[in-house]
């Protein structure tokens, strides 16, 4: 087997890590709800390819069913997330974050 | 087989596939405007070439020649990106069906590089563990060369079209996935060549799973945006929906997609529920080898007559009507015609 | 073969797309960079030999996760945000934070690791497996997510529809069933 078909598992491990430094780093940054809620999908897929990458380490595939259950939770997390912003933009007319601060009208 | 001969052999079926499938769609809609003449008792195209055959080209040629306008208003990057993501995934989908058996070309000699010898290449750019799932995944993405399109033109005709079509395609993709599911339960595989293998003494999934087809047939026109749940292009209340805005190639490029996807859908349904190439094989080698891409070309072009018939006899559904019809009346067929497979299947395992 | 150079490829795009993701001010076009993100991560699990979660990659989240996100920018016309003084203090903040924090992650993982590798179809994930584990030994989990779908979808659809439309008067109020009446034999006024 030549070097050029394997790739160690820290390269997975750091773009994984980098992915999700760049959902943190949107998450604080950003000042749209949409583009906040987009770094944590971000987030998400960074974590699942170090799932992925450590199932194919240890060779069990368990790792990749996390995945499933991972991308079930951001399924119902984006429709319950994306309803949520519908009915503040409707209330509140803006999607700016700091603007919805109060809990009352 | 070595990796040079692997890969001139893709490159070659991929070109010959593409060019095929693009003078497919040219032609689908030569069918569509001369079926839909006759249908309304008109002749349709007859000047250009006999029985106005040459219309495609000419059409080609007035799209080039056609002033590309580009609004002021619009949202300039998406605005160029969207067509051009329409039409790439459209015709990608090609890529993992197929057509026929296999192609054994004979070795032959290429005078002072040598020869070549018999190569036996399957008909079809390549054969995945996941063929099916990649034209869901394919299918999926294109709804944004749609849905962008809408947005990026600015205008509230296009919006509107985006709209619909990003909601009318999220909803039926849903009861077009489930529906089949069923087949793939028989089939056990994901690989549109294992699928077709299972159907052979016509053992065509149209008999084993017939409401199966009619909710994919249903859905599968609703994903393509065509009569009678072509809303998102509705003429008589949106002008031209999402492609409003659209002029010359850019406009073309709409069409071409839209067709390629109708030839998609049609495949899918001639590998999924009537067995694909599979029919009557008979005669000399050459022909043996050449029949099955016959019967798989007639059975798509079934498919292809059906649109345009289906949408000179259907009105078109109001909007609320096709919401309530995806998700009250499609979806729960679906998912009992799964459940009853899935009964079945595991009773008589 | 050549799993390190697509894995770069990539991984490259996979990087490019997520600082888009930062630096656009539209959010239509950090959708569409982490669509972007989605689509290549898609190629990633491919070469970890998981072509099932690559295919569910493409179809759920590219396909329809982001979508929903399109939708709600589409519908909401969403226009280019403007900073303020909260985001410019998260910036000075957060940049350094997340670079310090990058670089120890990086090198505690990159010291730890000298020969392990990950060949190419190490590990395939052929569906067949796949639904084994799942509906064997995940039986249970994957039935409770079916509830929690469920529950989102219920949760959506009363979150976002307008106040009061859920629970509506479905009889025809009178006034308007006799002037349709009415216009029926053509005595409309």
């Amino acid at each position: 087997m030549n070097s050029l078909s394997e790739v160690p598992l820290a390269y997975y491990l750091l773009l994984s890590g980098v992915l999700f430094a760049c959902g943190v780093l949107g998450f604080l940054i950003k000042r749209n709800i949409i583009a906040i809620f987009m770094s944590i999908e971000l987030m998400l897929n960074g974590v699942n390819l170090s799932f992925v990458a450590f199932a194919a380490h240890w060779h069990a595939l368990s790792g990749q069913i996390f995945v499933f259950f991972v991308m079930v939770v951001a399924a119902a997390e984006a429709a319950v997330g994306l309803a949520i912003i519908i009915a503040v933009y409707r209330t509140r007319e803006t999607l700016n974050v700091d603007q919805i601060n109060l809990l009352k009208l | 087989m070595s990796i040079t001969t692997y890969i001139i052999i893709s490159i070659i079926k991929s070109a010959a596939l593409i060019s095929i499938l693009l003078t497919a769609v040219a032609y689908s809609v030569w069918l569509e405007r001369k079926v839909s003449a006759r249908i309304q008792n008109r002749w349709g195209p007859t000047r250009v070439g006999p029985f106005g055959l040459l219309q495609p080209l000419a059409d080609g040629v007035k799209f080039i020649f056609k002033e590309d306008l580009t609004q002021p208003y619009v949202y300039k990057t998406l605005y160029i990106a969207a067509p051009i993501i329409a039409v790439v995934f459209a015709i990608s989908s090609i890529s993992v069906i197929p057509f026929g058996n296999s192609l054994t070309i004979p070795a032959f000699s290429l005078g002072p590089l040598g020869t070549v010898g018999p190569i036996t290449t399957p008909l079809q750019i390549t054969d995945l563990n996941i063929g099916l799932l990649l034209i869901l995944g394919i299918t999926s993405m294109g709804v944004y060369g749609v849905a962008l399109a809408g947005w990026s033109s600015n205008s509230k005709y296009s919006l509107l079209g985006g709209l619909r079509a990003s909601a009318q395609m999220i909803s039926y993709e849903i009861s077009l996935g489930l529906s089949l599911v069923g087949v793939l339960i028989l089939a056990g595989s994901f690989s549109l060549r294992d699928i077709v293998d299972s159907q052979r003494h016509m053992h065509w999934y149209i008999f084993l799973q017939p409401v199966a087809f009619f909710t994919y047939l249903i859905s599968a026109y609703a994903e393509t945006n065509r009569t009678p749940f072509d809303l998102p292009e509705a003429e008589s209340e949106l002008v031209a929906g999402y492609h409003t805005e659209y002029s010359a190639m850019k406009f073309a490029m709409f069409f071409m997609a839209e067709y390629a996807n109708m030839v998609t859908v049609a495949c899918l349904a001639t590998l999924l529920f009537f067995g694909g190439w599979l029919g009557p094989v008979f005669g000399p080698p050459i022909v043996q080898m050449l029949l099955p891409v016959v019967w798989f070309c007639l059975k798509v072009f079934f498919f292809m007559f059906l649109y345009v018939w289906v949408r000179w006899t259907l009105p078109r559904f109001r909007y609320d009507q096709l919401m309530a019809f995806g998700w009250k009346v499609l979806l729960p067929i679906a998912i009992a015609n799964l459940v009853v497979t899935a009964l079945v299947v595991a009773w008589r395992a | 073969m050549l799993h390190l150079p697509l894995f770069l490829i990539f991984g490259a795009i996979c990087v490019a797309g997520a600082i888009n993701l930062l630096v656009q001010r539209h959010p239509i076009n950090s959708a569409l960079s982490l669509i972007v993100v989605m689509a290549s991560l898609a190629v990633e699990y491919l070469l970890l030999g998981a072509e099932f979660l690559a295919a569910v990659q493409v179809i759920v989240y590219a396909g329809a996760i982001m979508v929903l996100f399109v939708f709600v920018i589409m519908l909401l016309n969403a226009g280019e945000e403007e900073h303020t003084q909260g985001s410019r203090v998260a910036l000075l903040l957060g940049v350094p934070g997340i670079a310090i924090g990058g670089v120890l992650v990086a090198w505690t993982v990159l010291r730890h690791s000298n020969t392990e590798a990950v060949a190419l179809g190490a590990l395939p994930g052929p569906p067949k497996d796949v639904a084994r584990l799942l509906f064997h030994d995940f039986l249970l989990p994957f039935e409770v997510t079916s509830v929690l779908i469920l529950i989102a979808i219920m949760g959506a659809v009363v979150l976002a529809s307008k106040p009061g439309a859920i629970v509506r008067d479905r009889r025809p109020e009178p006034a308007q069933e006799e002037k349709r009446e009415l216009a029926a034999v053509g005595k409309e006024r």
